[in-house]
């Protein structure tokens, strides 16, 4: 047993430590914002000359062969500093995607061209309907004399406004929510048919509702009626890498509230000296390090073989994390009182993200009831 | 990073797991697993077969049977000695007064003493808390003056756990009034026989006797019992809280009763179904699954921060473990309430007076279902409560 990271994985730490601390202020992040899509391009150059857009992929396509571990020290840098990069929708979820289902051929010709800064990736998978249930797919794909044509419509696709390449889930084969008879379909982001409507999230990244009619996909990864649990796979994988930006996240509007409870003074003294006040950030600080802890956990089980251990522990990260995020995240505000009601003070900004991370790919009730169908976690 | 043991530990877990669960009387561990309470002669017992092995008291100093063993082999002896349901050492003998004498006392204490201690052969129970000094030990009243050769003891101690059986108290006594409150305290040793001494029990709201008051009325002791020098026991009683911080979280022990909570709620029939099959209950289980393995985790990066730092230093995270562990523990006990549903009403006094045994009605486990509850209100209580816990985290590690 051993918590500590390799001399790669150090350096990785401290060079994306360092490029946050150095590119992503709170001012510089709200210049990105005001880019036309809405995260800085130049920044996204500059993370593919550093490695980190390649970091967990494998050398032979252009990247470091790290894994896990690897993303986790880039989510949670990225959470302390609020990245609004397609970190998480091109690398995590499109390279994820792309490395468990594709093929030699698939990996060779857009891995390399992710992990160098060239192609942006989206998955596109919820549906209105489906809310949390991956399985419950009703975007259709048909095998016609051209190759297989998409219709339908997806929802909240993450970064799915910026993307060149789609990723989509849709129904070749059984009922609504049969676990077989789902695809994963490759489809170019500008193919007739394809709709895309843009917007910003709460959080300050990026969305977009898509609509499939008779869109011709360029591609399907691995087998077109079976790709259900791999893309289970690869979701588990991004939970984990959720969980430990929300510990990033958290751990910094720890930071900023207790550093703020030291400097505000009312009553003629710094509320920090107020003992009702301790207690509450003693409190953040114990679920900031439970979630830690966690987020280890999950990280490591997320690359676990057997998938219903695999299953079972990133649930019970992501509920912790849920939880333990909702009550930093309401506490940060609180402790602060009315400046962290507003847009131009920092501390809200975490609080709007961590809320979005605690709905994404099921929320805290949605993983509970699967971790308690799951049986025991020890 | 590896959340994986090497193949060495393993076996070493192995072994202990063996041991305990072969050696160890099963009926003993039986009712440690149930949460029933045990006999004097049952603690004894279990220690005199841990000792015989070297495994009563491995925290302590080699020369005196201890082990020096890695923090992970000493995590790994506190969780599975817990999930065996073994009680174990009796805390005030190995973990409190044993690693005190150990550092601090004379050659001729050491010997007299130690050996003993790590026997059950001297059991000893705790004079630390007054009804004036709660969480503010530091305000106790207890004093000894030093008549002669002999210190004069007058005073009263309470909430001394399982004094009715003890031979020897380790007494917090105040021995310079004129200082300053933490600096005139001294850590003496003192026969239970000795004239003077009366011990009152007090009944707790599970029905159960563990607790007592211990009153001292013109008590005489040797001048040699007291431990170190005189007005130096503050300092003996805190290295105490750097002292064998892995077992604080019981993480070992609410492994072993989520199993059997899990096992009780798959045949309690609840409906048409079992209690288990009640998805508000078994995602309240799957709940404080988590909590537990998110508290486990934190043991682990505090042990593993451990290594190769000075031994017996306490660490201020520490305190996480005491506050989440004992709250996980609280929530263990609400789980088997909920179990027993009805069947937590009757209340059945045993002649133990621990209201634990079978009473005949409902199932056999629900006699403990609600004094369990009550008794475990008092895990977030002592050992520092865990509004103190977050005072020390205020403190040592939020720099308020």
């Amino acid at each position: 047993m051993d918590f500590d990271l390799s001399d790669d994985q150090r350096m990785l730490k401290d060079s994306v430590d360092r490029l946050i601390a150095d590119k992503y202020s709170f001012e510089q992040r709200k210049k990105y914002m005001a880019e036309p899509d809405g995260w800085s391009r130049e920044l996204w150059a500059q993370y593919a000359e550093l490695g980190l857009l390649g970091v967990s992929f494998p050398e032979a396509h252009g990247g470091f062969g790290g894994g896990p571990v690897e993303n986790m020290i880039v989510a949670e840098a990225f959470g302390k500093g609020l990245v609004l990069e397609p970190y998480f929708a091109t690398i995590v979820l499109g390279g994820g995607l792309i490395q468990a289902a594709g093929n030699d051929a698939q990996k060779a010709a857009m891995l390399p061209e992710i992990a160098a800064g060239t192609r942006l990736v989206a998955f596109a998978q919820v549906e209105r309907a489906s809310r949390y249930n991956l399985a419950d797919v009703q975007v259709t794909a048909t095998k016609t004399a051209e190759g297989w044509v998409l219709n339908g419509e997806k929802s909240v696709v993450l970064h799915g406004d910026c993307a060149d390449t789609l990723l989509v889930t849709a129904r070749t084969d059984g009922g609504r929510t049969d676990r077989n008879g789902i695809g994963l379909f490759v489809v170019a982001a500008n193919a007739a048919g394809v709709t895309r409507q843009g917007y910003r999230t709460q959080d300050g990244c990026r969305a977009a509702e898509i609509s499939f009619a008779n869109a011709l996909a360029a591609d399907v990864l691995g087998d077109p009626a079976g790709a259900l649990p791999l893309v289970e796979q690869v979701v588990d994988q991004a939970i984990a890498v959720l969980c430990a930006e929300a510990v990033g996240l958290m751990g910094e509007m720890h930071t900023i509230t207790v550093d703020y409870m030291k400097q505000r003074k009312q009553f003629g003294v710094s509320i920090s000296q107020f003992q009702v006040l301790q207690h509450r950030a003693v409190d953040m600080f114990v679920a900031v390090e439970q979630s830690r802890s966690m987020s280890l956990f999950g990280t490591v089980m997320s690359a676990d073989p057997d998938a219903k251990a695999r299953s079972r522990a990133v649930s019970a990260t992501k509920v912790q994390i849920g939880k333990a995020g909702k009550l930093v995240g309401e506490e940060a505000v609180q402790l602060h009182g009315g400046i962290a009601m507003t847009m131009e003070y920092k501390v809200g900004h975490y609080f709007k993200r961590m809320t979005m991370i605690e709905q994404m790919f099921g929320n805290t009730d949605a993983h509970l009831a699967k971790v308690a169908g799951a049986g025991s976690l020890f | 990073m590896d959340l994986n043991f090497t193949a060495e530990e393993l076996a070493f877990r192995d072994e202990l797991r063996r041991f305990f669960r072969t050696e160890i009387p099963e009926s003993i561990r039986n009712k440690v697993l149930d949460g029933q309470h045990l006999s004097k002669d049952e603690i004894v017992l279990q220690q005199r077969i841990l000792n015989k092995h070297g495994l009563a008291v491995p925290g302590w100093p080699v020369e005196w049977g201890g082990k020096d063993w890695t923090p992970v082999q000493r995590y790994f002896y506190s969780d599975e000695i817990q999930q065996a349901g073994v009680p174990g050492g009796l805390a005030f003998n190995t973990s409190m007064v044993g690693p005190v004498i150990a550092q601090f006392g004379s050659e001729e204490q050491k010997k007299k003493f130690l050996p003993a201690t790590a026997n059950l052969d001297i059991w000893w129970c705790q004079g630390f808390s007054e009804p004036g000094a709660g969480s503010d030990l530091a305000g106790l009243r207890t004093k000894a003056e030093l008549v002669g050769d002999e210190w004069v003891i007058n005073g009263q101690k309470t909430w001394t756990t399982l004094g009715q059986h003890a031979d020897w108290i380790f007494v917090l006594c105040r021995t310079d009034p004129a200082a300053k409150k933490q600096e005139g305290i001294s850590y003496i040793l003192c026969d239970m026989k000795t004239k003077g001494i009366t011990v009152r029990p007090i009944q707790t709201i599970d029905g159960g006797h563990e607790v007592n008051e211990v009153f001292f009325d013109d008590v005489r002791v040797p001048k040699d019992n007291i431990v170190g020098q005189p007005n130096k026991g503050w300092d003996y009683a805190k290295f105490l809280l750097g002292n064998e911080r892995t077992g604080i979280a019981q993480v070992g022990a609410s492994k072993a009763r989520l199993k059997r909570i899990r096992e009780l709620a798959s045949v309690e029939p609840a409906g048409e179904g079992r209690v288990i099959d009640d998805p508000k209950f078994s995602e309240k289980l799957a709940m404080v699954e988590i909590e537990l393995k998110a508290l486990e985790m934190t043991q682990m990066r505090i042990i593993a921060d451990e290594r190769g730092k000075a031994k017996g230093k306490p660490n201020p995270a520490s305190s996480i473990l005491k506050m989440k562990g004992s709250q996980i523990q609280q929530w263990t006990t609400e789980l088997v309430m909920e179990i027993a549903g009805p069947y937590v009403m009757p209340f059945a006094l045993s002649d133990e007076g621990s209201g634990r045994n079978e009473t005949g009605y409902g199932p056999e486990f629900a006699a403990a279902a609600a004094p369990a509850y009550f008794n475990k209100r008092k895990v977030s209580i002592y050992g520092g409560s865990n509004e103190i816990q977050r005072n020390i985290i205020a403190k040592a590690i939020l720099g308020f």
